[in-house]
Parts: C-alpha cells; structure tokens; sequence
C-alpha cells in the first residue's frame, strides 16, 4: 500500500511521502479548490446517516460506559475495598489509568501548540481531532483521582476551598500541583480547541439545513461572519493560545511525574522522571493519534486530507519519542547500579526478574522494540501494520505506568511489608469502561463536529499562496477567502 | 430552506453567559464554605427536653455549681448528664408534687433514666476531652456560652474543626484561672489583663496542639 498503487491508474494520487528536490510535497490530495476540502469534511456531519460502522462502533463505546458507570456506581456504594488494592500497593490501576490518559493528551497539544509555532504545516490535517483526542483522555484521566479518593462526595476538598475545617490542601506536596497542572491543562486545551473551531462551526451553520444545526452550530459560531476583523482577531488568540498550551506539554507530565519522583520510595525516585514521563506522553499520544486517524480516514472518507505523509510523519515521531523512552530504561538501570544505592538496585532488578516480570518485559518489547520497525519506510507508510503497532505502543505504555506504580510499591524497603496486588474485576472494568468514556465522546465528536480544521487546511494548499500556482484562479488570499466563499457558495 | 437568524434580544444572551460563568464558581465555592459546614447546620440547636429543666434557674438564680451535675468534667472526657438521683437529693422535698416534675419522678420509681436529648455532639471520629480544657483554664463559657441564663439549653458554638483550631492556635484570650471555671460571669478579657493571661499561660504550661493525631486518634 505503500507505493503509488491501485489508485495512481485512475489519475487520483494516494502516497506524497515522496520528497522532490524543489517542491513542497502536497498535503491535500486531490483537490484544488476550498470547496472541495468543505465539503469532504462537512459531509460527515451533514450524511442523513452516519456509516453502518459507526453506528456498531458507538454501541460497543456505549456498552463499555456503562461498564464504566457500574464499576464506578458499586465503588462508591462499597467503598475502594472492591479494587485490589492492599497495603503496600496503596495505589494500582487508578492512578496506572490517570498516568496513561493523562499521557495520552500530550500529542494533542504537542500537535496544535508547537508544531504550529513551528510552523509545521502538515499539523493542519491532524489538529483539530488530534486536540479532541486530548481533550477526551483528560476527561478520562480526570475521573481516575476522583473516584479513588475513596468518599467521591468529598472530592472538592482537592480543591483549595474555604472550609470550616480550616483546613486546606498540602500546597507542598505534587498531588496538589497535579490539579493545578490537570485543571489548567483542560481549561487551556479546551479553549483552544473551541476557538479553533469557530470558523469551521460557521461553515457548518451556514451549509446546515435543518433548524436544529443551525441553531446549534449558530450558538457555538459565536456569530462569526469571517469579515477582516474576525480573522485578525482570531489569529491573535489562537497564537496567544498556542503560547499558553506549549509550556503544558512539557509541564504537565512534569507535575505527574513528580507525584512519583518527590517521593522517597526505590524506583521512584529518580531525577529522569519528568523529561522521560514527557516523551513517554507524547509518545503514547501519537501513537493513539494513529490508532484513532487510521480508521477515521478509512470510514468518513478523508484519505486525501489525512494523507500517507501525516501519517508518516507521525510514526518518525512515535520512532523518535520510542528511543528516547528506551533511553530512559536503560539510563535508569544504569544509575540504579552506578548510584551504588542497594535499595535502587534491588528495585530495578526486582522490576525485570521479580514477581512481575511479565509486565516490565510487555512494557519494554512494545515500547523499545516496536517503535525500532519504523525505521523503515515500508512499514512506517503500511496502513495496517502502523495500525497494529500503534495499538502495542499504547498497550506498552499502560503496562509502562503499571510497571513503575506497582512493582515499586510492592516491594519497598521493608520485605516483611511486602505484598503482590491482584486487579479484582472492578479493577478491570473501571480500565476497559474508560475507553468506553473515551471512545463514545470521540465518536460523538467524529459525527457532529468538523473532524478536520477546514479554514487551516486551505491555508496550506498551495492556491492560498498569493504568488504560487492557484493565484490566478482564486484571487483572494488565504481561509479568509476560504471561508466566505464556501458560506455563500451553497 | 433559509437561514436560521437568532432574535435580537439573544443578543443578551452573552454577558448572562458570562456573568453566569463568573458567578457560579463563585457560588459554588461560597456554597461549600458556607453551606456545606456544620457550622451553619448547628449552631442554635435546641432540642425539646422531657423535663422543662431551667439552667437560668439552678445554676443562674439558685447559683448551684456545674460541677453538681457534670460531676465528671473535672476528670474525664465527658462532662456527663446527672442521674435522677442528683435531682431527687432536692425535689423529694421542693416541689415534690409540680407536674412538670412527673418524669423524673417516674424514672426514680422505675429506675429507668430520663431520656434528655443530646445537644453538643462531635463526630466519633474526633475526640475531646473534657478534663483537658477544664483543668488548664478554659472555662464552660468560652465553648457554652452562657448556660446560667438559658432557659433551654442550646448549642452557642459551632463545635468544628476550625473552631476548635482558632482556640488552640490562640489560647490565651480563653484563660482565665481554674478557680473560675464554671463562673460563667467571668470574662477573661475584660476581668484580666494581658499580662495576668500571659502569667496564666506560663502557670498552666499552655501549648495546645495542632497535630492531627491530637483530636484524630
Ligand atoms: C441541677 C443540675 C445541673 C446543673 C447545676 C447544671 N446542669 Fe447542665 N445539664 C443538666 C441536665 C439535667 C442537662 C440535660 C438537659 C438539658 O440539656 O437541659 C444539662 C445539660 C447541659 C448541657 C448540654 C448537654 C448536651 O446535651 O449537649 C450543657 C452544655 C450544660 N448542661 C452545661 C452546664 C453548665 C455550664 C452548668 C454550670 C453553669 C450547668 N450545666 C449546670 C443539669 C445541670
Ligand atoms: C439544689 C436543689 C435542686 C436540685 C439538685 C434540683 N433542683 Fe429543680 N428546683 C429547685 C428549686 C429550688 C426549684 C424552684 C422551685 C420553685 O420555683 O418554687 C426547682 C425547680 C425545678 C423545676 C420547675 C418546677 C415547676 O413546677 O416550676 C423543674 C422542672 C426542676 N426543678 C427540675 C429539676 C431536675 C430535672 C433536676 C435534676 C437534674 C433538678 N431540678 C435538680 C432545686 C433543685
Ligand atoms: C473547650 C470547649 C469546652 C469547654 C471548655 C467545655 N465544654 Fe462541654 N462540651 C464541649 C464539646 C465539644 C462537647 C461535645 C462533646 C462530644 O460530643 O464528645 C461538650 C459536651 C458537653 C456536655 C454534654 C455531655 C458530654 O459530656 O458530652 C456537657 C454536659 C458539657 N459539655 C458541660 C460542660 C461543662 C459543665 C463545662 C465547664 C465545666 C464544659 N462543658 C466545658 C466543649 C467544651
Ligand atoms: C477556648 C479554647 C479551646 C477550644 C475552643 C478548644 N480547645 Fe482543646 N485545648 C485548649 C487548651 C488550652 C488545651 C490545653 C493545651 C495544653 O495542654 O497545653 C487544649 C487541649 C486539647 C486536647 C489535648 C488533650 C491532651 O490529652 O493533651 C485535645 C484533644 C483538644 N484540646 C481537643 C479539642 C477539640 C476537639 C476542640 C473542638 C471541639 C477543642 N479542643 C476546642 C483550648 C481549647
Ligand atoms: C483541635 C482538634 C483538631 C485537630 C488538631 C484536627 N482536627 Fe480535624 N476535626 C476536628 C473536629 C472537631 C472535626 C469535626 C467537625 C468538622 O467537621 O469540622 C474534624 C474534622 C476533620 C475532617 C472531616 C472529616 C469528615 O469526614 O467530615 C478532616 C478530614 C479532618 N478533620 C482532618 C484533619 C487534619 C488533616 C488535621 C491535621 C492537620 C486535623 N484534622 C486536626 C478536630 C481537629
């Protein structure tokens, strides 16, 4: 599927992976006019019906969210003693689940905040579900803390709020930090993805036919007319909005690392934790872009959008991040033996060879040496097999959480305190019912929302250029065109 | 079909949204600090009793001692109610007849307790010790109130933990010396100057805790 295959016979391109000395490699396939990109992308949401595969798909998220809500409904008629938590391994699944969501949402911002301000323009294709993806995964995370508080109804008091206990949140202690860094995370991701979204909601409102689309996308466009002033005005806050997500990529997987890293306990801590929780994030977060691009494109129809390159692009990344996560195993055998430091040793052997062996050795043949095959080009560009190992980065990555929350609590400096944890079936149920959680939003945001950041992919095609190809046949520059043009046109 | 234009009036919509977006963390957070404590939910409790038992009378007007009663509060954690017996030492021969009198009179032919309604109460996963403030200076008053001019007696202090706190973070306006105890009329702020609480402070060796494990055991 790599090559320039079946569909080359009939005129339509499908691989750009190619690099030409000279030219700029297209990014839209394919088309060339906006009003193609419209409506590709507005056909999605504009279908009478949605794809039969959507529809099995949404019911199968569903049921696992009420897997989600059972298993979170009996935990707190129970109590936490329905996991299988125990006394040294205080903290297992949940905080494993929070981890590895959290995670999950770096690509996003990584995608829409710097490689905008990088001017990665291949970002376009991929932003606006990619930053859905992250928003989706910090709900998800966000659950995990909730309801392992044990009295769920008091999960405000992680919140600095005035009480007649006097009594306030550790503010020295990372657990707070983390609600500050999460919260923030959330608040910053979801403004920025609405804001960029605005546009595109008008395009929507103004191609809907019914009265319900188009009050509703009327109600979220904001009243967005696209005149020279909204465009400036927009461009400025997304910019400012940009500045603001980059440092969280990088700060918030810190601060969840240093729920770890600030502790005294073998295996925890290390002074490698924050760059390589970072890499770890960004890392299972491409690779679930992929996860969830692959079938997307596949099923509504957006192959010449989110073409071979993006994903090829991504998969470099999820190369690039996998050797810096293996680099960080390896660092830290290395320090746990040249620190001389008999409890750090025992940790990290113990990690390899002790009661969960299993799990470190899934940990390191999906995170090590899965993202080693996309070194080569014919497997980075294969559709199903970057499907299929993009699914074992993120297996690898829950099992990576999973590794250093519990072996390191299993087996602390006192071997008579030791323990072996055992996930009970609520245990299991809560993590397969967040994927439910996940995927019921993402579908609902695949079907009723623009999937692909319309006004910003035109921007990258070559007939926005002024000066380049498409000049002569479109006149005007840029999405501002872009968009007033489709508003009209239909 | 055509375009969907929203009303004008919608356009008041936005500063509502705003304003709303505003105010309702605001409300949110003012509503657990406010409405979600004890404090608000307590403070006046005053449960009817069994007996119209007067504190304005028997320890106001007829000048009798907590300690009559609450014989333990001095030593134990519990200030603890009076059995029959404490009220029958005087009513077999005062008003050995009033009709507001008749349960106490059955619980003493009976033997069965008179069933007061308990007013002051933490939760057990909190503890209190009496005899710990008692005998260091505090006095009824600084946590009761005026008990010697309640007719009914009614819960005056919130009894939560940042009550508790701001006492034991500040103590000294509280002392008074252990004569004065159960005299509700002493104040020691006006009674005693700063240096007679300062001098008490030393006497007594006051330094309440803060640590958890104090009140959380
Ligand atoms: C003649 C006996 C008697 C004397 C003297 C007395 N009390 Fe009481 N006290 C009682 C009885 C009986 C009750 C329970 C009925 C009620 O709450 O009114 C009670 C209840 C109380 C309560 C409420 C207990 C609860 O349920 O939370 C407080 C506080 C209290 N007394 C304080 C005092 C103080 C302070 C004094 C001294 C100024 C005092 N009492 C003197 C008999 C007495
Ligand atoms: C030291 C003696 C003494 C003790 C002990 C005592 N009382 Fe009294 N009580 C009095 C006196 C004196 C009166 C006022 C009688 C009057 O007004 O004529 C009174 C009045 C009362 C009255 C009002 C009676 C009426 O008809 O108006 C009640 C009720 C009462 N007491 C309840 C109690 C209870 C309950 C106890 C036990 C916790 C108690 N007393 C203990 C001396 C005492
Ligand atoms: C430092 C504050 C404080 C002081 C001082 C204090 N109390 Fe209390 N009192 C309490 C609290 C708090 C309770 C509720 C205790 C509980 O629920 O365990 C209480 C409860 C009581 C009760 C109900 C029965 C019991 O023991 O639980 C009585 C009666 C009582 N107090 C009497 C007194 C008397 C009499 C004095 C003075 C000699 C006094 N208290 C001084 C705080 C105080
Ligand atoms: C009006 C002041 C005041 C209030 C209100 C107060 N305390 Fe205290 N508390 C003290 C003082 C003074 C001490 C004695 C400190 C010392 O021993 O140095 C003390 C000591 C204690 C002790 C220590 C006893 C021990 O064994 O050492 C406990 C427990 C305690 N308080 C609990 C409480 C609780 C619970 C409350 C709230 C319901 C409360 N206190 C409210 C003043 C107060
Ligand atoms: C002076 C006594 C005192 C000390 C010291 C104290 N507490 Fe409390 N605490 C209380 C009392 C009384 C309550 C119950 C009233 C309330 O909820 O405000 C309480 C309630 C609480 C509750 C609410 C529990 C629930 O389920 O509603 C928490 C949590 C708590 N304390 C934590 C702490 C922590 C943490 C510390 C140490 C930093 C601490 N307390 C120190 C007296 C104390």
């Amino acid at each position: 599927m790599s090559t320039l295959s079946q569909d080359h016979s009939l005129g339509r391109m499908s691989d750009n992976t190619i690099d030409r000395p000279g030219e700029r490699a297209p990014l839209v396939l394919n088309m060339d006019k906006f009003s193609e990109v419209t409506a590709t992308v507005c056909r999605v949401n504009e279908a009478d019906k949605a794809p039969f595969a959507w529809y099995v798909a949404f019911a199968a998220a569903l049921g696992l969210l009420s897997v989600l809500g059972a298993c979170i409904g009996y935990l707190i008629l129970t109590g936490v003693g329905v996991w299988g938590l125990n006394n040294p391994v205080m903290w297992a699944y949940d905080i494993t689940n929070f981890v590895f969501w959290v995670g999950i949402g770096h690509a996003g911002t990584l995608i829409s905040a710097i490689l905008f301000l990088f001017r990665q323009k291949w970002r376009t294709g991929i932003n606006r579900f990619a930053e859905a993806m992250t928003i989706f995964a910090v709900i998800c995370a966000g659950t995990f803390p909730g309801i392992h508080v044990g009295r769920v109804w008091f999960a405000y008091w992680l919140f600095p709020i005035p009480n007649q206990m006097e009594m306030w949140p550790q503010f020295r202690s990372p657990l707070l930090w983390d609600v500050f860094a999460v919260s923030t995370y959330f608040t910053v991701s979801l403004l920025f993805w609405y804001t960029g979204m605005v546009p595109d909601l008008a395009t929507l409102r103004d191609r809907a036919k019914g009265k319900i689309q188009q009050m509703g996308y009327g109600l979220f466009s904001l009243g967005w007319r696209g005149s020279n002033r909204h465009w400036h005005r927009y461009e400025r806050a997304y910019l400012i909005l940009a500045a603001l997500s980059t440092p969280l990529v990088l700060s918030v997987h810190s601060v969840v690392s240093f729920d770890f890293a600030t502790s005294q306990l073998p295996g925890w801590h290390t002074t490698i934790f924050p760059p390589y929780f970072v890499a770890g994030a960004i890392f299972s977060g491409f690779a679930m872009v992929v996860t969830l691009a692959v079938p997307a494109r596949e099923l509504f129809g957006l192959k010449d959008l989110i073409t071979l390159r993006h994903l090829d692009n991504m998969n470099k990344v999820i190369l690039v991040t996998g050797c810096m996560v293996g680099y960080a195993y390896s660092m830290e055998f290395f320090i746990a033996w040249y620190s001389g430091a008999m409890y750090e040793k025992f940790a990290f052997i113990n990690r390899a060879f002790g009661q969960y062996w299993w799990a470190y050795w899934i940990m390191v043949s999906c995170n090590v040496i899965t993202p080693q095959l996309f070194w080569f080009k014919k497997i980075r560009t294969s559709i199903p097999l970057m499907f299929v190992l993009s699914i074992f980065v993120n297996v690898g990555m829950w099992f990576e959480r999973f590794v250093i929350i519990v072996t390191s609590l299993a087996n602390d400096f006192l071997p008579s305190s030791w323990d072996m944890f055992t996930p009970t079936w609520v245990d299991i149920g809560t993590m397969v019912g967040a994927f439910g959680l996940f995927f019921t939003l993402f579908l609902l945001f695949c079907r009723y929302l623009p999937m692909i950041a319309m006004a910003e992919v035109k921007a990258v095609m070559p007939q926005a250029d002024p000066h380049g190809a498409g000049a002569g046949k479109h006149g005007h520059h840029g999405h501002g065109h872009a968009h007033s043009h489709d508003g009209h046109g239909h | 079909m055509s375009r969907f234009l929203f009303p004008k009036w919608s356009n008041l919509l936005l500063p509502t949204i705003i304003a709303a977006a505003l105010t309702i963390p605001l409300y949110a957070v003012f509503f657990v600090a406010y409405g979600l404590s004890p404090k608000t939910l307590e403070v006046g409790y005053q449960p009817k009793q069994p007996v119209p038992f007067s504190h304005a009378l028997h320890a106001g007007e007829l000048g009798m001692d907590c300690r009559y009663c609450h014989t333990s509060v001095e030593k134990a954690a519990h200030a603890s109610v009076p059995p029959t017996q404490t009220c029958m030492n005087c009513h077999t021969q005062i008003r050995p007849q009033s009709p507001k009198l008749e349960p106490v009179r059955e619980s003493y032919e009976t033997g069965l307790p008179v069933e007061w309604t308990r007013i002051h109460k933490l939760p057990d996963f909190a503890y209190f010790d009496h005899s710990a403030h008692v005998n260091r200076g505090i006095g009824c008053v600084s946590c009761h109130g005026r008990i010697d001019t309640m007719e009914v007696v009614y819960q005056k202090s919130p009894l939560s933990m940042g009550w508790c706190l701001e006492c034991h973070r500040n103590p000294e306006i509280n002392l008074r010396p252990t004569s004065e105890i159960t005299n509700l009329g002493f104040d020691s702020a006006t009674d005693l100057t700063a240096e007679d609480r300062e001098a008490l402070k030393k006497k007594y060796h006051i330094s309440p805790s803060e640590d958890c494990s104090t009140c959380h055991r």
